[in-house]
């Protein structure tokens, strides 16, 4: 099993502030009905022209970056449409953390619930990082989730997480089956519920027999 | 202790506290759509679980149908016809609602809802869409959630839930005539940024806030989730209980008594303490445009593009535009009026309104898709249909459309669209494309002139023409 508790890589600089899930997953990629093949729409637009060949000057397209596991990118990341496609792309693709100042709300609890981790830290941090990892040079970052540190070239950082989406990256967890586990208190929750509010009980059945 | 909308809305939805900053939280209803809900069923069949409350799901088909006038209940795109089919079966398999694609209730999940009285005020909404912000309107908490998360509510009812903070925004004063809703929260989102909510349900209150319609009060909680918010509220007033009660037709009227002494209470306490604040003022809006890349890029119809910084630069390449120079009479070659933001019958109106007696511009192709088959029926008999399809206007079926392009609606590389949606990103409407973000009043005006166009001056032709034929 591989080791979770640590990601070392290389990081490719990608500062662009609201980079919206349309543009990490665009459209044409979200015709599945599984979860396979996003590696090729991750970033397709920014990867590729028009006539669907590489643009040599993305990062990820540079040779320096070939491999990278890690993300640098700017504020609001991930903002826009919930898809988890994005994160599933950026997976597939071999991205195992993204390091940014903010992250968009949904984005994050979906990379939570299938473990890429995200590290929020200052723009101030996030900016001495993206100095590091745009050379070449001193482009590689460990991050240690049992340290709770993010070390680049010539930083190291703490950064948090909360405890339940720390023991989650680090033990995975079957969310649904531990809800499961309380399904006489969620039961017993919707019976009192729909008595006090029996208007709410049924609500989509009902839509088709009125 | 005195509490606002939003915590009575998660203590009233609170099956147990899990730590510090979670609850698990009890869904009232779950909406599905075809493309973010197959892995969470696909998921469910692996770990041998079922749904767990069946009835209080429903499922709808609208992102990746096509819109054509005529409506070929066929889908040609094989993985497209594939998602739905799946749909179908999952909903069968699982005892789920399902509004198929040749449903005569079919739509838009965040128009269908609402219109078949589904939602009410006090509950908890979810769906794996973004804009389920929307039911904020009626003073029920909504919000998007992602794939793993359909799965958990699926199979729990529940979501585990991180409480947001409490925002409030302050709205007084009157829309001056030629604005609206859409033009109110473009102004705000400029205003507090993309970001500006992140973290918050946002509270919209104030006497702006009272007077809208309750499509204008979707149109302004559907955006919300554009300025980051988890989250939108408007407390539930006489308007809003009378619209559920005109669409519901089951037990919400058999309970009608009940539910309006409980809907009563959704409201903030007066000493509720919010996070923080924002005020604005109505009377001091003009129709806005997002002239950018993002929808906290817009500005003033009257207004000049900014200069760039690092952010906009990029965005002005994207979009074409100079620095410095007026956004009024950018030429458009294509219009978009549809998506769960600006679909319903009363932005039809608008648009009926400014186009009646006049024409498309030549070289201009424009769209309507009505957010559902209810609101294209109704249309049809108030004679908007006519007045749209005799402006050279496509009159065209209910989904998603060209607001995210999963259809066969896009834009061509390069081309420019007056668009009613929520999303001017980069390729969202077609690679390459460019949006530009407006009501449905200014799109209507785009599309007569050719151009961005200050409504308020075809409103005024309007005006001097009716003085001069009646006066």
């Amino acid at each position: 099993m591989a080791d979770t508790t640590r990601i070392e890589g290389i990081a490719a600089p990608l500062p662009t502030p609201n980079l919206d899930t349309d543009q990490i997953m665009p459209k044409q990629f979200l015709r599945g009905i599984d979860k396979a093949g996003l590696d090729k729409g991750l970033l397709y637009d920014l990867r590729y022209d028009a006539d669907h060949q590489p643009r040599g000057e993305f990062v990820l397209n540079q040779p320096a970056y070939q491999g990278a596991s890690i993300l640098v990118g700017g504020s609001n990341f991930g903002c826009g449409s919930s898809r988890e496609h994005a994160v599933w792309g950026l997976q597939q693709f071999g991205i195992r953390a993204v390091i940014a100042p903010s992250f968009g709300e949904i984005f994050y609890s979906n990379a939570m619930n299938n473990r890429l981790l995200l590290v929020m830290l200052d723009v101030a941090d996030v900016q001495r990082i993206l100095a590091d990892v745009s050379n070449p040079a001193t482009h590689r970052i460990a991050i240690d989730v049992q340290t709770m540190t993010v070390k680049s070239h010539s930083v190291t950082l703490p950064f948090t997480l909360s405890e339940r989406h720390r023991h989650m990256f680090l033990h995975g967890l079957d969310m649904i089956g531990a809800t499961l586990a309380r399904w006489s208190e969620i039961d017993a929750f919707q019976q009192a519920h729909w008595h006090t509010r029996p208007w709410l009980r049924n609500i989509a059945a009902t839509t088709r027999t009125r | 202790m005195a509490k606002t909308l939003y915590q009575k809305l998660v203590d009233t939805h609170t099956v147990a506290r899990l730590d510090a900053q979670n609850v698990l939280l009890y869904a009232d209803l779950h909406l599905m759509n075809e493309y973010t809900s197959p892995q969470a069923f696909a998921g469910l069949r692996e770990a041998g679980r079922v749904v767990a409350v069946p009835g209080q799901h429903m499922a709808v088909v609208d992102h990746i149908i096509p819109t054509h006038p005529v409506r070929i209940r066929v889908i040609e795109d094989p993985a497209s016809a594939l998602q739905a089919s799946n749909l179908a079966k999952n909903c069968a398999e699982h005892g789920i609602v399902l509004f198929d694609t040749g449903d005569a209730l079919q739509g838009i999940e965040h128009v269908i809802a609402p219109e078949l009285g589904m939602i009410r005020p006090g509950m908890v909404v979810l769906c794996g869409d973004s804009h389920t912000t929307t039911y904020g309107a009626f003073g029920a908490l909504g919000f998007g959630i992602g794939t793993s998360e359909v799965e958990h509510v699926l199979a729990t009812q529940t979501l585990v839930y991180r409480r947001a903070q409490d925002m409030r925004i302050h709205v007084e004063g009157e829309l001056p005539t030629g604005t609206s809703a859409k033009d109110l929260i473009l102004h705000i989102i400029s205003r507090i940024g993309a970001q500006g909510a992140r973290g918050y349900v946002v509270e919209f209150v104030g006497s702006a806030i009272t007077t809208l319609s309750m499509e204008a009060r979707m149109t302004l909680c559907n955006m919300a989730v554009e300025a980051g918010a988890r989250g939108a509220l408007i407390a539930p007033d006489a308007k809003a209980t009378r619209y559920v009660l005109e669409h519901a037709r089951d037990a919400a009227h058999t309970y009608a008594s009940e539910a309006l002494a409980d809907w009563q209470q959704l409201l903030s306490d007066t000493d509720a303490h919010f996070d923080a604040e924002h005020r604005f003022n109505a009377s001091e809006i003009a129709p806005y445009v997002t002239w950018g890349t993002s929808p906290d890029q817009a500005i003033p119809v009257t207004g000049t593009v900014p200069q760039a910084d690092a952010a906009s630069a990029r965005a002005l390449r994207y979009t074409g535009l100079q620095a410095g120079s007026p956004i009024e009479g950018v030429p458009v070659q294509r219009v978009f009026i549809g998506s769960c933001t600006n679909a319903r019958i009363e932005d039809l109106r608008e648009v009926a309104a400014i186009v009646r007696g006049r024409r498309v511009a030549a070289g201009v192709r424009a769209m309507v898709v009505p957010g559902s088959g209810a609101v294209r029926r109704q249309a049809e008999q108030e004679g908007i249909a006519d007045v749209l399809i005799a402006s050279g206007f496509e009159w065209r079926q209910p989904g998603c459309s060209m607001c995210l392009a999963m259809n066969d609606d896009f834009l061509a590389p390069g081309e420019r669209c007056a668009s009613t949606t929520n999303r001017n990103f980069e390729g969202r409407q077609g690679r390459g494309g460019i949006t530009h973000l407006m009501s449905p009043a200014m799109a209507a005006a785009a599309a007569i002139t050719g151009r961005i166009t200050d409504v308020r001056q075809l409103q005024a032709a309007q005006l001097s023409h009716t003085e001069a034929t009646h006066g």
